[in-house]
C-alpha cells in the first residue's frame, strides 16, 4: 500500500480540521511498520484512512491510497469489497465491541474463511485450525461460546485469528494491546511476532506504546499533531533518534530498572496543538528545545536522512552532534530517603471479601456461603518519604487493597495503622484528622473534580476544613498550592473543563495534598496520561515528596514506573503478596516466579535485543475459587512438584528486607533465572545483578 | 430459565393480587349505590336493604373483597347488572375479538414499520429518511379518532371498499370478520407505526456505528449480509421489546379506535361498564386487561433473552 500526500480532515461546522495533513507512507510485504504518537497525534485517523474506515464526519481532503497499484478512490462497491476488503484486516484496540455479541465465536471465525456466510464441516475445521494457531487451546469450546464469556486476551486472538483468516497482504493493528495485561500483552505479541514472520504480510502496528513498538517494529514513523516528523528503521530511532520530539519522548518515558534517584526524566513542556489552532512554521516549535527564529517562520520538509526522513531544520547539527535535541533536565536531583524513617502506614494482614449472594436452590442445599476473595493476606508499611509500589496483574486485588487502606470499602479483616493509630475499617468511622492524614488522588481526575467547582473553589475547601485555613488565607495557599504543581496562579478561576488532562490530574494532586496529609495512595493515577505529560507528574511527585516528607502508596500496571518512582515494591497475585523488598532486589533475581514473568513481559525500548522469555499461560484464576496451595500454581512456568499445589510455600528472606514466597529456595531461583534488563536496556548478562541504569 | 419462569410467575400473581385490590377500591369509591341503580330511583328503602343483602353489600368490605376475588378465581365471575349476562362468557368473548384485532394490527404494523425505519436507517440524511420521518411525524401527533374517520371517509363514504361500522355480532368466523377488522387495525396501526419505525431507526443506527460492523465489512461479508446478519440481529432486539408490550396495550387500550368504529373489544366494553356502572362488568375487563399487560410484559422479557445471548434469565 502506498499513501501520497495524505491529508484527512473532520468536518467542523462549515470548514474541515485537518487532523492529518500530508503524509507519505509505503507499506511492503514482510516490513513491520510502526506509527507511534500521543493523543492528539493523528495516528488513529491515518489508521482509519488506510482502512477506508473513516467516520461519517472524516474524508480524505487530499493525496492518494493505492492498494497493489491501484488508487482505492475509483473502486466501486463491489472491487472494493473483492479487491481491497478481502485483502486487508483489522486487529482493533477493543475487542468485544468488534465482535458480533449475537454470534457464536466459531461462526464469526468461519465468515472470515466465507464471507457468504455459509456454514460447512470444512468450514469448521478450518476455523477450529485458526483458533488452535491463535494459541487457543480449546478451539471445540471457544468456537460455541459466545464474545462476552471469554477473556479479553481470548478475544484479541479470536480477531487476530479473523484476521488471518483471509491471509491478508496489509494487516493492520490499531493498539491491540492497549487493554490487556501485561502478560497478556506479552503472549499476543508473541503471536503476532510469530504469525507476522510466517505470513509475510504487510503490518501496519498503531501504537501510543514505544517499548511495544520497540519490541515489534521494523521501522517507525512518529507522528505529531497529524504531520510525520521522523521515519527510520526502529534500531536507529529508539537508539539516535534526530527529531527533538522523538528525543523528547524517549527521554520521557522511565525505563525499567531505572530510579529517580539515578535518572531525570525530561519530560516535553506544553502540550500538543489542537489541529483547529496550529502554530505558523514548524509545529513543534512552541516545545522544541532546538527551536529557532526560523523553526517558526518556516515550515520544515520531510527530507530524506540516509535511512529515513525527518521534518525538521536543523537535523543535519543534530546528526553531527553540533546541537542538542533533548529538553533541558529539571533542576535538583532527588537524593535518596532516609533508610531508617519511621513506618507512617502499616497494614496487617488485609482481606476483602465480597460474599456472593447464595440462590434459593443453593440455600435449600446448605451449599457453603460463597465469596469473591478480592484480597486475601496484605500485609504493607509505607515509610516516611518513602514510596511503596503495589505491582500485579488486573484481579491481583491492588484497587481493593487500596479502597479498603481508605476505608472506602470496609476490609473484611485484618488491620490499617497510620502513625501507630488503628483506624476504623469505615471512613465514615475515621477521625476528621486520620482522613486529613490519608489522602488519595485517582486515576481519572473526573472522579475527583466537580465539573461545576471552579479550581480554586475545589482546592479551598480541604484547605479550610482539614488544614484549617482562615478564610482570608485561603486564597493565598490556593495560588501556593497550584505553583506547587506547577499551574499557573491563574488556574483558580478555570473549571475542569477547560483543562488538559494532564493539568486535572496536576489539580487533582494539588487538592490530595491540601489536606497536608502523612500518606497519599495513587491508584493508577498516571495510567491514562500520554508519556511527555507522564513523565512531569511523575517527576512533580518525587519534588513534593522529597518537600513534604509523605510517604506514597503507589499502585500501577505499569512496572517501569513502579520501578522508577518506587524505594520497596509489594507484587501481588489473588489477593495475596508473594514477593516484597526494596525495588532494587524485587527488580533484579532472585525473582519470585510471577513476579519473574511479569518483569520478562515488560516491553523494553531496545529492538533487536533478544532477552530471556518467560510467558505465562491462561488468564488468572478466578478470585471465588482460589487455587489451593501456591495460589500460582495453575501458572507457574518453574512448578517444581506437588508441594506446590498442597502446601502454601514458604516465606524465604533475603538481605535488605527482601522476601519471597514460594518453595524454590532463593539461592535456587538467583542460579535458574537470569536479569531480565541491565544497564539502559543492554542485553541481559546470566546471573548478573542490576546496579540499575543509567538511562 | 424455569427458575426464571417460576420467579416471574410468582411476580405475576402477586401484581394481580394487588390490582385486584386496586381496582376493588376504586369501584367502590365510585359514586352512586348499586342498588339504587339497579332497582330505579321509585325503589322502597325495604327492597334496598334487601337486594343489597342479596348482594352482600352490607357486609364489610374486607369479606367482600374475598368473596369476589375467591369467586372470581372458581370461575364465577357474576352477573352483568346492567346487561343480566354471565360477566364471563361476555368478556371472553370480546377478549376474543380485541385478540382478533390485535394480531391484525401487529401483522400490518410490524413489517411496514421495521422496514421503514429500517430503510430510514441505511439511507440516513437522504431523501428516503426525510420522506419517512417526515410522514411519521406527521402521523404520530394526529388522535386516533381524526386518522379512523379519515379512514372512514376515504374507504368507506368514497371508495365503498370496506363497511365503516365494525359492530359484528358475536361468533362471527374469522374470514367473515376480516373486511371488518381491517380499517380499525389500520388505524391502530397509523399510531404505533410512527413509533416503531422511529425506535428501529434509531437502534439500526446505533449499531451501524459499532466496530463489529466495520470488521464485518474488512471480512469482506457483502454489504446485505452485513446489514441482515449483522445489524438488524442486533438493533431489533429493542423492538422486539416493544412490540410484545404493545400487544398488551392492543387487547385492552385500544378504547377510542373500538368506539370510532363500534367494534365489540375490550375497550368499548370498558366504556360502556363505566358508562352503566355495571360494577362486577368492570371489575372483570380491569382485572382481564391488567392480565394481558402482564403477559405482554413478561414474553417481552423472555423473548428478549431468547434473542440476547449477553442475557441469561436467572
Ligand atoms: S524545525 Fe525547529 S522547532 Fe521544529 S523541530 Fe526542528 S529545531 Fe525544533
Ligand atoms: S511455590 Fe511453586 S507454584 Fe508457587 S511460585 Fe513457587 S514454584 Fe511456582
Amino acid at each position: 500500500m502506498r499513501l501520497e500526500g495524505v491529508s484527512v480532515g473532520y468536518r467542523r461546522g462549515r470548514g474541515w480540521v485537518r487532523a492529518v495533513r500530508d503524509v507519505d507512507l509505503t507499506l511492503e510485504r514482510g516490513v513491520t511498520y510502526g506509527l507511534v504518537g500521543e493523543s492528539g497525534s493523528g495516528k488513529t485517523t491515518l489508521a482509519h484512512a488506510v482502512l477506508q474506515s473513516l467516520p461519517a464526519h472524516g474524508r480524505l481532503l487530499g493525496g492518494r491510497i493505492l492498494f497493489r497499484g491501484r488508487d482505492l478512490a475509483t473502486l466501486g462497491p463491489e472491487a472494493r469489497r473483492r479487491e481491497f476488503h478481502r485483502r486487508v484486516a483489522l486487529v482493533p484496540q477493543d475487542p468485544l465491541p468488534s465482535l458480533n455479541p449475537a454470534h457464536r465465536v466459531g461462526r464469526q471465525v468461519e465468515e472470515a474463511l466465507d464471507p457468504s456466510g455459509r456454514s460447512t464441516p470444512e468450514l469448521r475445521g478450518r476455523a477450529h485450525a485458526l483458533l488452535e494457531a491463535v494459541g487457543l487451546a480449546d478451539p471445540e469450546r471457544v468456537a460455541g461460546a459466545y464474545p462476552h464469556q471469554l477473556s479479553g486476551g481470548m478475544q484479541q486472538r479470536i480477531l487476530i485469528a479473523m484476521a488471518l483468516a483471509g491471509e491478508p497482504d496489509l494487516l493492520v493493528l490499531d493498539e491491540p494491546t492497549t487493554n490487556l495485561d501485561v502478560t497478556t500483552e506479552a503472549t499476543i505479541l508473541d503471536l503476532v511476532r510469530r504469525l507476522v514472520h510466517d505470513s509475510g504480510t504487510a503490518v501496519l502496528y498503531v501504537s501510543h506504546s514505544l517499548g511495544v513498538v520497540a519490541e515489534l517494529c521494523d521501522r517507525v514513523a512518529v507522528l505529531y499533531a497529524g504531520e510525520m516528523v521522523e521515519d527510520a528503521p526502529a534500531t536507529r530511532l529508539f537508539t539516535q533518534p534526530r527529531h527533538p520530539y522523538t528525543q523528547g519522548l524517549l527521554d520521557s518515558v522511565p525505563r525499567l530498572g531505572s530510579t529517580r534517584h539515578e535518572v531525570t526524566l525530561r519530560p516535553i513542556p506544553g502540550r500538543i496543538p489542537p489541529a483547529t489552532d496550529l502554530p505558523a512554521g514548524c509545529v513543534f516549535a512552541p516545545r522544541c528545545p532546538l527551536a529557532v527564529d526560523d523553526c517558526r517562520e518556516a515550515t520544515p520538509a520531510l527530507e530524506a536522512t540516509p535511512e529515513g526522513r525527518v521534518r525538521c531544520w536543523r537535523w543535519p547539527e543534530v546528526e553531527a552532534g553540533q546541537a542538542d535535541p533533548h529538553q533541558p533536565a529539571p533542576a535538583g536531583r532527588l537524593h535518596a530517603p532516609a533508610e531508617d524513617a519511621e513506618a507512617v502506614l502499616e497494614v496487617e494482614h488485609l482481606a476483602k471479601r465480597f460474599p456472593l449472594r447464595r440462590s434459593l436452590v443453593e440455600l435449600l442445599r446448605g451449599a457453603p456461603r460463597r465469596a469473591v476473595r478480592a484480597v486475601e493476606d496484605v500485609s504493607l508499611s509505607v515509610r516516611r518519604g518513602h514510596t511503596l509500589g503495589l505491582v500485579g496483574e488486573s484481579g491481583s486485588g491492588k484497587s481493593t487493597t487500596a479502597r479498603s487502606v481508605l476505608g472506602l470499602e470496609a476490609a473484611s479483616a485484618g488491620t490499617v495503622r497510620l502513625l501507630g493509630d488503628e483506624l476504623p475499617r469505615r471512613l465514615e468511622r475515621r477521625p476528621a484528622s486520620a482522613i486529613r492524614r490519608l489522602q488519595m488522588v485517582f486515576q481519572s481526575s473526573d472522579e475527583a473534580l466537580n465539573p461545576y467547582r471552579s479550581v480554586g473553589s475545589t482546592l479551598g475547601r480541604p484547605l479550610r476544613r482539614m488544614a484549617g485555613v482562615p478564610r482570608e488565607e485561603a486564597a493565598e495557599r490556593v495560588a501556593r498550592l497550584l505553583e506547587s504543581v506547577q499551574l499557573p496562579r491563574s488556574y483558580a478561576e478555570k473549571r475542569p473543563a477547560q483543562l488538559s488532562g494532564g493539568e486535572k490530574q496536576r489539580v487533582a494532586i494539588a487538592r490530595a495534598f491540601a489536606a497536608e496529609p502523612e500518606v497519599l495512595v495513587f491508584d493508577e493515577s498516571v495510567s491514562g496520561l500520554d508519556v511527555s505529560v507522564q513523565a512531569a507528574i511523575l517527576n512533580l511527585l518525587g519534588e513534593l515528596q522529597q518537600v513534604r516528607g509523605s510517604g506514597y502508596l503507589f499502585i500501577s500496571h505499569d512496572l517501569a514506573v513502579v520501578g522508577f518512582l518506587a524505594d520497596q515494591v509489594a507484587v501481588v497475585y489473588l489477593g495475596r503478596v508473594v514477593e516484597t523488598g526494596p525495588a532494587r532486589s524485587v527488580l533484579s533475581p532472585p525473582y519470585h516466579p510471577y513476579s519473574e514473568a511479569l518483569l520478562s513481559a515488560v516491553p523494553l525500548l531496545a529492538p533487536g535485543v533478544e532477552r530471556a522469555r518467560v510467558r505465562l499461560e491462561g488468564d488468572v484464576p478466578s478470585p471465588v475459587d482460589v487455587p489451593g496451595g501456591c495460589p500460582f500454581h495453575t501458572r507457574c512456568p518453574r512448578l517444581v512438584g506437588p508441594q506446590c499445589r498442597e502446601q502454601a510455600p514458604p516465606w524465604r528472606h533475603g538481605p535488605d528486607g527482601h522476601a519471597i514466597a514460594c518453595h524454590i529456595p532463593l539461592e535456587e531461583l538467583a542460579s535458574v533465572q537470569t536479569a531480565l534488563f541491565g544497564d539502559g536496556g543492554a542485553p541481559a548478562v546470566p546471573g548478573a545483578t542490576s546496579e540499575g541504569g543509567d538511562g | 430459565m424455569a427458575r426464571f419462569l417460576l420467579r416471574r410467575a410468582g411476580f405475576l400473581l402477586l401484581t394481580l393480587v394487588f390490582t385486584s385490590l386496586l381496582i376493588f377500591l376504586i369501584t367502590q369509591a365510585l359514586p352512586g349505590d348499586v342498588a339504587r341503580i339497579l332497582l330505579g330511583r321509585e325503589a322502597s328503602a325495604q327492597a334496598l336493604a334487601q337486594l343489597r343483602a342479596q348482594l352482600g353489600l352490607d357486609r364489610p368490605l374486607p369479606i367482600q373483597y374475598l368473596t369476589w376475588l375467591g369467586d372470581f378465581v372458581r370461575g364465577d365471575w357474576g352477573t352483568s347488572f346492567s346487561t343480566g349476562q354471565p360477566v364471563r362468557e361476555l368478556v371472553l368473548s370480546r377478549l376474543g375479538n380485541s385478540l382478533q384485532l390485535a394480531g391484525l394490527t401487529l401483522l400490518i404494523a410490524v413489517p411496514t414499520a421495521v422496514g421503514l425505519g429500517v430503510l430510514a436507517a441505511l439511507y440516513e440524511e437522504s431523501w428516503i429518511d426525510t420522506v419517512i420521518s417526515l410522514a411519521s411525524l406527521s402521523v404520530v401527533g394526529l388522535p386516533e379518532f381524526i386518522t379512523g374517520l379519515v379512514l372512514i371517509q376515504v374507504f368507506s363514504f368514497r371508495l365503498g371498499w370496506l363497511p365503516a361500522n365494525s359492530s359484528i355480532a358475536p361468533g362471527t368466523g374469522l374470514v367473515a370478520a376480516l373486511p371488518y377488522l381491517v380499517l380499525p387495525a389500520l388505524t391502530a396501526t397509523l399510531v404505533l407505526l410512527a413509533y416503531v419505525a422511529r425506535l428501529t431507526r434509531a437502534s439500526v443506527l446505533v449499531e451501524l456505528g459499532r466496530p463489529y460492523v466495520r470488521t464485518a465489512v474488512l471480512k469482506g461479508v457483502p454489504w446485505r449480509r452485513v446489514v441482515i446478519a449483522h445489524v438488524l440481529r442486533n438493533a431489533l432486539l429493542p423492538t422486539i421489546t416493544v412490540i410484545a408490550i404493545s400487544f398488551g396495550w392492543l387487547i385492552s387500550g385500544l378504547i377510542v379506535v373500538e368506539n370510532v368504529f363500534n367494534y365489540p373489544g375490550l375497550g368499548r366494553l370498558l366504556t360502556f361498564a363505566i358508562a352503566r356502572r355495571d360494577i362486577p362488568l368492570l371489575q372483570a375487563v380491569a382485572l382481564v386487561a391488567v392480565l394481558g399487560f402482564a403477559l405482554a410484559n413478561l414474553v417481552a422479557d423472555i423473548l428478549y433473552a431468547v434473542f440476547n445471548p449477553r442475557i441469561t434469565l436467572r
